[in-house]
């Protein structure tokens, strides 16, 4: 009677070696954090990824989805070239994740700096951002095409495009409207998207590409004007923000005749060298938090595309959109000597 | 008077017994992070944020603004006692506030430091509680050009401070813009001055500078001459709160001036930086007692806290109104506002009337709580200069550390805060002065921004700081300011004449 259940322990014990060998065994796979876990930001404070960490820190912290607590650190120098190369320094360390915004691509290809996201661990993409055309509410244009045929009548370089950053989206998108129009604008740098917002309001620049979280309230306002946005279809969000209008009356750019989308990467990455079941768990962490009322509302006010994707299909996408940066960049003369 | 009405409701909110009590906790809070070298009021709002997520807003905005506030106090505190700022706007109020602490009159200075912040807050609240739509939209008028405008008025008003040959100062002025422009030109995207190191890729980051060249090189100077503290034989009461009271309103007009100055920078928005050092280098010149600036002036320490505080608090109307932050600390703040689902903007006003107000009560209250709470604290802190050298020299070191590393948990930045201790120690036995390198890093390169956003916009022509009525006075102003000696020997020359 006692041989069949020794081997029958037996064999239970071979299985049980193989399944945690292959990584299949549940106890193998949860790994938890032991210690804080740092959330960098390669960003200043105020921005788009910056709100958008710190409400991940509110989320996780009032329904404790993790035991230990979140560190937000803001390490913004050099374009977020900071941030990114204190991540690549941390091998190995499992309790560190950054935020990522397009500077992923653009400042390791605009600065030269020995940085690549292959470097780091790609987790998951959380949501992608949305750019519009924005002019002040006081001009007459009333559609994208109204304003190209206005830029077009004027000298080159007397329209004046603000944007975030020097050689970053705002200034990609920028190019890419000139060489899909053939207008020349003038593009002024500013450090922050709220600040941009502002001098589109001062009338101190004519145009802006501002994400539509940085320009809603303006918008609320009656102070700005949306002409189109930079992406496939219209946007899916209905509720009313002025005027009867919503997220999705404005049109799509190609619609307008600017041949040019434009999506933002809000997605997680970690440190090299993380393991699979590390990994997992940030995976199922950030399952949880796009789950909660929290992040659905953080979503609708900044009209999020609120793709998902993690594995070998974010790879793939991440892969896809370097290429693509690094040709537009090339087109541009934006590329580091 | 709807808002008055309205603000009275605010204190309704405010004086729940819940929000009396985050408030206080707020400002003790605050007022130890501004003590803390380089944990700075931003740093400390945004560690303490996720408290706040399960307060109500209006809970919650009342205790980080009062942070903020104890913040604002508490920074005045070790730029006293021990010439380390421990806030960037305190800079300003070392030059006299250490050397009346050196002559045992710590108690006076930090009195004035406190009642001249309290006075320049409440001044900025007023503003914003009578004028706020108003203010928001002259706030808008300011372009890229306006800015350089504001920048350029406070470099002009500054020179000429410090005593020593002119030469010194462009030079250390020079260092400064030097260091500034280290890092990535946001201009162009691209890096200058790294030389390949990657350490140097954030740049120099002001506060590091400010904690080595002020903290460390004091601590350095203090050893070479033996060992101890001056001004050990401070007066200890609460006495000396009610002498100094007495002593306050003769620099009326200098309070004035300097709150007008405050609110100026605070929502323009320039900061509480660069308008404690305006307002320092404007009341040296007009106070009559300005030959006396820098070896323990009163007024001294009046001019910068009373304009630091008024731009500190004016700082929040943008926020609130535009969505702009006037300051780092603002716009932490403006993150919070957006997690608890307010939307900032101009219609914040009119949708979230309790809120706002609640805010603008607390603000009121907040910095009366306040004025207490650090008054109350002026014996025991001028006291602590009694503790000997060798026990409290280490602990500075400690905390100085702590504090540079603290601002982008980078340990590169503990070197860098030693190197730059070393270099303030051998500009000072030199005879350098350090608060033109200090102005010009901290405002070089938003100046230099400012200039170049400036000039893209107008296809390089100079004349877009003579384009409208605004920048143009603020550029005369600027060089009325930095002519004012010659102007002023050349006025005197005349009137001899006139009486001829």
């Amino acid at each position: 009677m006692t041989t069949p259940t020794i081997r029958n322990a037996f064999g239970a014990w071979t299985a049980l070696w193989f399944a945690a060998v292959l990584g299949l065994v549940p106890a193998q796979a949860q790994w938890q954090p032991n210690r804080p876990v740092e959330f960098i930001i390669p960003a200043g404070t105020g921005g788009g990824a910056d709100l958008m960490a710190r409400t991940i820190q509110g989320i996780v912290t009032k329904h404790s989805l993790m035991k230990t607590p979140m560190v937000v650190i803001n390490k913004a120098g050099g374009a977020g070239g900071e941030g990114f190369l204190d991540m690549k320094s941390s091998r190995n360390n499992p309790h560190k994740i950054v935020i990522t915004l397009s500077n992923l691509f653009t400042t390791p290809l605009a600065t030269g700096i020995p940085f690549n996201w292959k470097d780091l661990t790609p987790v998951a993409m959380l949501a992608l951002d949305e750019f519009v055309l924005w002019v002040n509410a006081e001009t007459p244009y009333k559609s994208a095409k109204d304003y190209i045929e206005a830029i077009k009548k004027a000298p080159p370089g007397q329209f004046k495009m603000g944007g975030t950053g020097s050689r970053q989206e705002d200034q990609i998108i920028t190019v890419a409207i000139e060489k899909s129009t053939g207008v020349k604008f003038t593009y002024i740098p500013f450090r922050g998207g709220g600040e941009v917002a502002v001098q589109l309001v001062g009338n101190h620049v004519d145009s802006t590409v501002n994400n539509p979280n940085e320009a809603v309230a303006q918008w609320r306002g009656g102070k700005v004007r949306p002409l189109c946005v930079f992406d496939g279809k219209p946007l899916p969000y209905n509720e009313v923000i002025v005027d009867k209008l919503s997220w999705n009356s404005i049109p799509t750019c190609k619609s307008q005749g600017l041949n040019m989308e434009y999506l933002m990467l809000r997605g997680i990455f970690m440190a090299p060298g993380a393991t699979p079941d590390q990994v997992n768990f940030y995976v199922d962490l950030f399952k949880k938090v796009r789950e909660t009322p929290e992040w659905q509302k953080l979503m609708q006010d900044g009209a999020f595309n609120q793709s998902f994707m993690t594995g070998a299909e974010y790879v793939k996408w991440v892969t896809t959109e370097e290429q693509r940066h690094r040709d537009l960049m090339a087109e541009a003369g934006f590329l580091a000597k | 008077m709807e808002e008055i009405g309205n603000l009275i409701q605010g204190f309704a909110t405010v004086l729940e017994p819940f929000n009396i009590g985050v408030m206080i906790i707020g400002i003790v809070l605050g007022v130890i992070i501004g003590v803390l070298p380089g944990l700075g009021g931003a740093n400390g709002v945004a560690i303490l944020l996720p408290l706040t997520f399960s307060m109500s807003p209006t809970s919650a905005i009342i205790m980080l603004s009062c942070i903020y506030w104890g913040a604002l106090f508490g920074g005045a505190i070790t730029s006293v006692l021990f010439n380390i700022p421990g806030e960037p706007w305190s800079v300003a109020t070392t030059f006299d506030g250490h050397p009346m602490a050196q002559q045992g009159k710590a108690g006076e200075a930090l009195t004035a430091a406190f009642t001249s912040s309290f006075v320049g807050a409440l001044f900025a609240v007023i503003v914003i509680t009578l004028v706020a739509p108003l203010v928001a939209r002259f706030a808008l008028k300011f372009g890229a050009a306006e800015k350089f405008g504001v920048y350029f008025l406070a470099f002009c008003s500054f020179v000429g401070l410090s005593k020593e040959p002119a030469f010194k100062t462009v030079v250390a002025m020079m260092i400064g813009f030097a260091l500034a422009a280290v890092g990535l030109d946001h201009m162009t995207g691209q890096l200058r001055l790294t030389f390949g190191f990657t350490e140097l890729l954030p740049g120099f980051d002001f506060l590091i500078a400010v904690i080595g060249l002020f903290g460390i090189g004091e601590i350095l100077l203090t050893m070479e001459e033996g060992l101890r503290f001056k001004g050990q034989s401070a007066n200890i009461n609460l006495r000396v709160v009610l002498q100094t009271w007495m002593e306050l309103p003769r620099y009326w007009a200098t309070s004035i001036r300097s709150c007008i100055i405050g609110c100026w920078m605070g929502i323009t928005p320039a900061g509480a930086t660069p308008a404690s050092f305006m307002s320092y280098g404007i009341a040296k010149r007009m106070s009559p007692r300005g030959k006396n600036f820098g070896k323990g002036e009163i007024e001294g320490v009046v001019a910068p806290e009373t304009a630091a505080h008024a731009a500190g608090t004016s700082a929040l109307l943008p926020m609130l109104s535009l969505g702009v932050p006037g300051s780092p600390t603002a716009a932490v703040l403006l993150g919070g506002l957006l997690i608890w689902g307010l939307q900032p903007g101009p219609l914040l006003f009119v949708e979230q009337k309790e809120f706002v107000w609640g805010l603008i009560a607390s603000m009121y209250l907040g910095n009366i709580v306040g004025l207490i709470i650090v008054l109350t604290c002026v014996p025991i802190l001028a006291a602590m200069l009694r503790i000997p050298f060798p026990v409290i020299a280490p602990i500075i070191l400690v905390l100085c550390a702590i504090g540079a590393y603290t601002v982008h948990n980078n340990p590169f930045d503990v070197i860098m805060m030693l190197v730059f201790g070393v270099l303030g120690y051998v500009l000072k036995k030199c005879d350098y002065p350090l608060a033109p390198l200090v102005l010009a890093l901290v405002l070089g390169d938003k100046a230099e921004e400012a200039f170049r956003q400036a000039l893209l916009g107008s296809q390089g022509s100079l004349t877009v700081f003579w384009s409208n009525g605004l920048v143009g006075s603020i550029m005369l102003l600027g060089l009325i300011a930095l002519f004012w000696p010659t102007i002023q020997n050349g006025l005197a020359r005349l009137r001899p004449r006139r009486a001829v």
